[in-house]
């Protein structure tokens, strides 16, 4: 069952088309992996499905319900909004406690506070970072920030996650309990979630599909094992292979 | 007691009409500017700029309107609201409400689009995004407020047009200083000069305060 498709999505800024996709699907508890080189317009096509980018035209099948993304206004989009978790590459930690952070997405949704604390708490625990409930988000360290930002937007049990290169500036260490996260939501929760990543031996561990986009298309998609060892197109050779000129 | 107590029922009535008129002026100005500044609509532009002009009116021009709508036969007058403390509430709210909407704007706009999408993205609806970013920006709309009250109440023109400096009704600090540097009363004048600026001493330190704690924020 796809969770999410879109079509005849066009994305432009100042009268220069950065995305252009002709239809794409995504089936429901899949983990994909969308890669490509810098510039390419991952994080584009991320923030268009997270409703954060108003593309000049392209339609979007996402939660059963079919939206038409150049007309869609916030209030109108916020009932599809509330069913994504997304972590951007450079989260921004609101000036307030990590548990203020963490509890933002359920106080949006109007959950009572009763309800609200451990939930929060047990966000944190996944993330390993129970200690810090306390602390001001806006002192936490790079990687520590990361994880708060990941539990921050999996507190709510969205069905569809989307991870901007979430670990690109992590060392070994947050990678592994970053990933490992990942594993046990998509496990425990059914939960469909895409992965912008530059680490290619990330998008092989984790994911079941690929999506390669290059020059604001998308080239190749399939299974994670037959894009990496077919590598079909030329680009997409280039790219694994490191020759491709980012 | 340091004054006679007519002194101390016009410092009250300069107090009482300035943070009313502030109250009204944060109500309407904070929720307007805020939406200025995170969303996007045609004619968006022209509001700006009519905003940024009302920022600077002179508050003899804005007495001089709010005088013609309370006037007997202006569109309000049936209101009889001429000369009394709720007209000269009114003028400043006239005053600064284009203020607080305007450095609302700004403190919004400064507070990076990060903070906007990640609310957004986690599920704020219009309203609650609004509430989202003016706590966020907390501090630049709190020195926007402290500079709008002292403009307000140093402010002479439009109450002494609207409010008539009628004794033991409408007769405010500065009005009642014009009075009484008129009446040669040299020394009542500078007694009341110097609270008011007392007055502002306070309000200007907490513009002191607050950029003293964002300079010690950032420092950290
Ligand atoms: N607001 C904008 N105005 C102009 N150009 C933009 C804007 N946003 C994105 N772009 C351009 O669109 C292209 C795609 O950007 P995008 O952020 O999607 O790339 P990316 O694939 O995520 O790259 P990276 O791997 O470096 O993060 C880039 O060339 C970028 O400069
Ligand atoms: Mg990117």
């Amino acid at each position: 069952m796809n969770i999410l498709e879109l079509r005849d999505l066009v994305v432009r800024h100042e009268g220069k088309t950065i995305l252009r996709v002709d239809s794409v699907r995504f089936e429901q508890g899949k983990i994909y992996g969308i890669i490509g080189p810098s510039g390419a317009g991952k994080s584009t096509l991320l923030r268009v499905i997270n409703l954060l980018e108003r593309p000049a035209q392209g339609s979007m099948h996402v939660f059963g319900t079919d939206v038409d993304l150049a007309a869609l206004t916030h209030a109108k989009g916020l009932p599809i909004q509330r069913q994504m978790g997304f972590v951007a590459q450079k989260p921004a930690m609101f000036h307030a406690s990590v548990f203020d952070n963490v509890a933002m997405g359920l106080r949006y949704r109007g959950e009572d506070r009763a309800a609200i604390r451990p939930r929060v708490l047990a966000a944190l625990k996944l993330v390993d970072l129970e200690h810090a409930a306390g602390q001001r988000a806006d002192t936490l360290s790079g990687g520590e920030a990361q994880r708060i930002a990941l539990a921050r937007a999996l507190v709510y049990e969205p069905p569809l996650l989307l991870l901007d290169e979430p670990t690109a500036s992590l060392d070994p260490h947050n990678i592994a309990i970053f990933e490992r996260v990942i594993q046990t939501i998509h496990q425990t929760r059914r939960t469909t979630i895409l992965i912008v990543t530059h680490n290619l031996a990330q998008a092989r561990r984790l994911t079941h599909a690929c999506l390669f986009i290059h020059q604001g298309r998308i080239v190749e998609c399939g299974e994670t094992a037959a894009v990496f060892s077919g590598a079909a197109c030329r680009e997409l050779q280039d790219f694994i292979s490191g020759r491709m000129i980012c | 007691m340091l004054f006679p107590p007519d002194v101390w029922e016009i410092i009250w009535l300069s107090l009482k009409v300035t943070t009313t008129a502030i109250a009204i002026g944060m109500l309407i100005g904070i929720p307007f500017g805020a939406f200025l500044g995170l969303y996007s609509f045609p004619g968006k532009r022209l509001i700006v700029v009519l905003v940024y002009t009302c920022m600077g009116l002179p508050p003899v021009l804005v007495g001089v309107i709010v005088y013609l709508l309370l006037s007997r036969y202006g569109p309000l007058g049936s209101l009889s609201l001429l000369f009394t403390p709720q007209a000269m509430v009114i003028a400043q709210v006239a005053l600064v409400t284009p203020i607080l909407a305007g450095l609302t704007m700004s403190a919004v706009q400064e507070k990076e689009r990060a903070y906007r999408e990640t609310a957004k993205s986690l599920g704020a609806s219009p309203i609650q995004l609004i509430a989202t970013i003016v706590r966020e920006a907390r501090t630049g709309i709190w020195s926007g407020a402290a500079a709008a009250y002292g403009r307000a109440i140093s402010e002479v023109g439009a109450v002494m047009l609207v409010g008539g400096n009628i004794e033991h009704h409408t007769r405010v600090m500065t009005t009642a200083i014009i009075l009484e540097t008129r009446m040669g009363n040299f020394p009542a004048a500078l007694q009341l000069g110097l609270v008011l600026l007392a007055v502002s001493f306070l309000f200007n330190s907490f513009l002191m305060v607050g950029a003293l704690n964002q300079w010690k924020a950032k420092r950290r």
